[in-house]
C-alpha cells in the first residue's frame, strides 16, 4: 500500500459516519452574506482604503497621467525604473531615469538595485483597498514588483470593483496572482504595525478617472 | 503517535506546572497583556465593520464542514489539478514521512540551504531540525520566526511566534546573534520597531537573493483549480515563493478548499480575525509552475500526521476547520496570562488545547483539555465557528476514559467524588465537614490563600494547580442559625435530619 492509499483509506475510515451516497453539495453552505460592502462612491472608497495603509493615492484624468507619473518618480528621486513589457506606451512618462524592460529577463541583482517599478494592475478592490496583479501585460512577472523598493501602480477607474467576491469572480486562478494591500508591513514586534519590511516600502497608486477632468 | 516532532515538545511540563512558572514571570505577563490587548481592539473594530460578519462565519463554517466530510474526494481532485499544472504531489502519513520527503527533495537539488516562509505545518513536523541533521540550513524569514530562531527559542503564538518578546529583548537578540547567521545587525541598533524591521530586511535580503530552494506552508489549496495560496504581511513570503527555482510546500490535508469562489469568504474572514486588518498586505496564489515566472519546480507535500485520527472523532473533527488566524489565543483569559509556551506545543491557546491532544492522542497531552475556564470567548471569536468549549469538554471525557482504561484501581479523582457524594448526602455530615475545613483551612493558609497541599502525588493533582481562599470564619449555615434561630422552621427541619 502506498502512503497515498494509506492516507486516503484512513480518511474514508474516519468518515464512516458520512453516508456513502452523500454528495458534497448536500452539505448546505448558506450564502446570505453580502456580495459587497461598498456603499456609495466606489472610487472614493478605494482611494480612502488604500490610503489607510499609508500608501499614497492620486486620482487624475487620462490627459494628466503621464505628467503625474513623472512628478511622482522625480519626487522619489528615481534613477532606474523597471517597466514591464506591455505597459501602455502612451502612459510612459518622460524623465531622466534609466528604463529597464525585462526583455531579456533582468537578474535578481539588477532588480534589487533598481529604484522603482511602474506597473498597471489586473483590478482593484475598494472595500479592502487592495490591488491585484496577475502578471498580465504591464505588470510583468512577480519578481518585478517585489525587489525594487518603490512600486508605482496605475489602475483605471473601471478596474476598481466593490468588494472581494466580485474580484474573486473576475480573477483567473490559473495565473500567478499577488494581492497587494498597502506597502509591506509587519506587526511582529509588540503587535505594532510597521510599514516596510521585505516588499516595496513605498507604494503609490494612481487612479485614472475619466469622469474627472 | 507522539513522534520526533513538535506537536508536543519533548520534555514539556504539564500545563499546570508550566503555567505556574509563566505566571511568575512579570515581563512575560506585561508583554502578553500589551500585545493581546492591542490585537483584540483591532480585530473588534474590523469585524464590526461588516454587518454580515455572522453570515460570513456561517458560510466559512459550512464550507469547512463540506470539505471535511468529503476530504478524500477533494484531495484526489487537488492532486489531479496540481499535477496537471506541472506540480508534483507527495503524501506523508506522519512527520517522519514529510521530513524525509522534503530532505530528499532538497538534497536532490544539490543545495544545502533553504529559505522558509512561516508555516505551522513545518513547525509541527520539526522540519528545521530534520534538515539540520541532513546538513541543510533552513533560514526562517518571517520577522517573528527569525526572532525565535535567532533567540534559540520556541514559538508562543500561531500568528506572532515572538509575542512573548518585547522590543528591548528583540534588539538584544539581533545584536547578539545576527552576525553568526549572516549579515550582522547595524551598529547602534535601537529598539524602535521600524529599526528592528530594517535590520531584518538587511539581514535577510542576501539570503533571498541567493536562495535556490524555498519551503513554505499553505493557507489554502483549491481542489477545483489546483491553486495554492499563502497569506502574509512582510513580503518574505513573496520572496520565497517567487525568487528560488524550487518551491516545496508542506500542507496539512485539511487545508484544501473545494472551489476558487470559496476564497471570497475566507479572504474576508482571515485578515480581519487574524491581524485585525481589512486585508493583509500580501496574498500570493499560484498554480503548478508558470513558465518564466517564479519557481520552475513545485512540490506539494500533503501531510496527515494525526489529522485522520482527529477526523475520526465526530465531535473533535471540527478543530480541523481551523484557519490558523489565532483570534482565539488573543481573546483567551488563560492564554493572556500564561502565554504560549505553557501549552508545551507548537499549537498553543484554545485551538491548541483541542487540536494538540487529538493530533498526538489525548494520553500524550492530557492536561491541555483542562487548560481553559470554558468561558466561551474563543468560540465567539472563531471565524469558522469551531465550538472549542464543546470539544474541550468532550476531550476531558476522553482523557478520563483513557486514564480509567489504563488504571485498574479507581483514580484519585474518582475517590474524591465518592467522598464528596458521601458528605453531601446528609446535612449533618456537611456541617461537620465545614467545621473541619474552617479549622484545617486556617492552619494550611498562607497570606489568606491555600496553595499546593503536601499530598502524595496521586492526590495533589487538584491542589497543585488551584489556590483556594481560606474558608470563612463562619459558615452560611452557622450565620443563619445565629441570626434566625428563633423563627426559622426550615432550619429546624434541616437540623432534624442530622444523623
Amino acid at each position: 500500500m502506498t502512503t497515498r492509499e494509506l492516507v486516503l483509506a484512513r480518511i474514508r475510515a474516519a468518515l464512516a459516519d458520512v453516508p456513502e451516497q452523500e454528495l458534497p453539495e448536500r452539505v448546505a453552505v448558506p450564502r446570505d452574506y453580502r456580495r459587497s460592502h461598498a456603499d456609495g462612491d466606489v472610487l472614493e472608497l478605494f482611494a480612502e482604503r488604500v490610503a489607510d495603509y499609508r500608501a499614497r493615492v492620486r486620482r487624475v484624468g487620462p490627459e494628466r497621467v503621464r505628467e503625474l507619473l513623472a512628478e511622482l518618480l522625480a519626487e522619489r528621486g528615481v534613477r532606474t525604473l523597471v517597466v514591464p513589457p506591455g505597459f501602455p506606451e502612451q502612459l510612459l512618462p518622460p524623465g531622466p531615469w534609466q528604463l529597464l524592460s525585462d526583455t531579456p529577463p533582468l537578474g535578481v541583482a539588477e532588480l534589487d538595485a533598481a529604484d522603482a517599478v511602474l506597473t498597471t494592475a489586473a483590478l482593484g478592490i475598494a472595500v479592502t483597498g487592495t490591488l491585484v496583479l496577475d502578471a498580465g501585460p504591464g505588470q510583468g512577472r512577480r519578481a518585478l514588483t517585489l525587489l525594487p523598493d518603490y512600486h508605482l501602480c496605475v489602475v483605471r477607474a473601471e478596474q476598481v470593483l466593490g468588494d472581494v467576491p466580485a474580484a474573486i469572480a473576475e480573477l483567473d486562478p490559473a495565473r500567478p496572482l499577488t494581492f497587494v494591500s498597502g506597502p509591506s508591513a509587519t506587526s511582529d514586534i509588540e503587535l505594532q504595525r510597521v510599514e516596510g519590511v521585505h516588499g516595496p516600502r513605498t507604494l503609490d497608486v494612481v487612479i485614472i478617472d475619466s469622469g474627472e477632468a | 503517535m507522539s513522534g520526533p516532532d513538535n506537536v508536543v515538545w519533548l520534555g514539556a511540563l504539564s500545563f499546570p506546572k508550566a503555567a505556574r512558572a509563566a505566571l511568575a514571570d512579570g515581563t512575560l505577563r506585561a508583554n502578553l497583556k500589551h500585545a493581546t490587548g492591542t490585537i483584540r481592539d483591532k480585530r473588534l473594530a474590523m469585524t464590526a465593520e461588516l454587518d454580515d460578519w455572522e453570515q460570513l462565519r456561517d458560510a466559512g463554517a459550512a464550507l469547512k464542514k463540506r470539505t471535511l466530510r468529503h476530504l478524500d474526494t477533494y484531495l484526489r481532485q487537488l492532486e489531479e489539478s496540481v499535477t496537471r499544472a506541472g506540480g508534483v504531489v507527495h503524501w506523508a502519513a506522519d512527520a517522519a514521512d514529510a521530513n524525509r520527503i522534503v530532505t530528499e527533495l532538497v538534497l536532490a537539488t544539490g543545495e544545502r540551504e533553504v529559505v522558509k516562509v512561516k508555516s505551522m505545518a513545518t513547525q509541527e513536523i520539526g522540519l528545521n531540525e530534520a534538515l539540520a541533521e541532513a546538513g541543510i540550513s533552513a533560514y526562517e524569514t518571517d520577522l517573528a520566526e527569525l526572532i525565535v530562531q535567532l533567540g534559540h527559542d520556541r514559538p508562543s503564538h500561531i500568528l506572532v511566534p515572538a509575542i512573548h518578546r518585547n522590543r528591548a529583548e528583540i534588539r538584544d537578540i539581533f545584536q547578539r546573534e545576527m552576525g553568526d547567521w549572516g549579515r550582522a545587525a547595524p551598529t547602534g541598533l535601537t529598539d524602535e520597531p521600524a529599526a528592528l524591521a530594517e535590520a531584518a530586511r538587511l539581514h535577510l535580503r542576501e539570503k533571498f537573493l541567493r536562495a535556490k530552494v524555498a519551503v513554505s506552508g499553505a493557507n489554502f489549496a483549491i481542489a477545483e483549480s489546483g491553486t495554492v495560496g499563502v497569506v502574509e504581511s512582510e513580503g518574505n513570503g513573496r520572496m520565497c515563493l517567487t525568487l528560488p527555482q524550487t518551491l516545496i510546500t508542506v500542507m496539512g490535508i485539511e487545508k484544501v478548499l473545494p472551489s476558487w469562489s470559496d476564497l471570497e469568504v475566507f479572504l474576508q474572514l482571515l485578515p480581519r480575525s487574524s491581524t485585525g486588518e481589512r486585508m493583509n498586505p500580501y496574498t500570493s496564489t499560484w498554480r503548478g509552475v508558470t513558465p518564466g515566472d517564479g519557481p520552475q519546480v513545485f512540490h506539494l507535500v500533503l501531510l496527515d500526521n494525526g489529522r485522520t485520527d482527529t477526523l475520526a472523532d465526530t465531535v473533535g473533527r471540527q478543530a480541523l476547520a481551523c484557519i490558523r488566524c489565532s483570534a482565539c489565543l488573543n481573546v483567551c483569559p488563560v492564554y493572556e496570562r500564561t502565554g504560549g509556551h505553557a501549552y508545551g506545543s507548537v499549537y498553543p491557546g484554545p485551538i491548541g488545547a483541542v487540536l494538540t491532544p487529538q493530533l498526538v492522542g489525548v494520553e500524550h497531552a492530557a492536561s491541555l483539555p483542562f487548560a481553559s475556564t470554558l468561558c466561551g470567548a474563543c468560540y465567539e471569536a472563531c471565524p469558522v465557528k469551531i465550538d472549542i468549549p464543546e470539544v474541550l469538554v468532550h476531550l476531558r471525557a476522553r482523557v478520563v476514559e483513557s486514564k480509567r482504561a489504563r488504571l485498574r484501581p479507581p483514580t484519585a479523582e474518582a475517590l474524591a467524588m465518592k467522598a464528596a457524594r458521601m458528605v453531601l448526602a446528609k446535612p449533618g455530615r456537611l456541617r461537620a465537614a465545614q467545621r473541619a475545613a474552617r479549622l484545617g483551612g486556617r492552619l494550611l493558609a498562607r497570606d489568606g490563600r491555600i496553595g499546593e497541599l503536601p499530598l502524595p502525588s496521586a492526590l495533589n493533582g487538584w491542589s497543585a494547580s488551584r489556590d483556594l481562599p481560606v474558608p470563612p470564619a463562619e459558615t452560611f449555615r452557622g450565620w443563619w442559625l445565629r441570626t434566625h434561630s428563633s423563627s426559622a422552621t426550615s432550619v429546624k427541619e434541616a437540623r432534624s435530619d442530622d444523623a
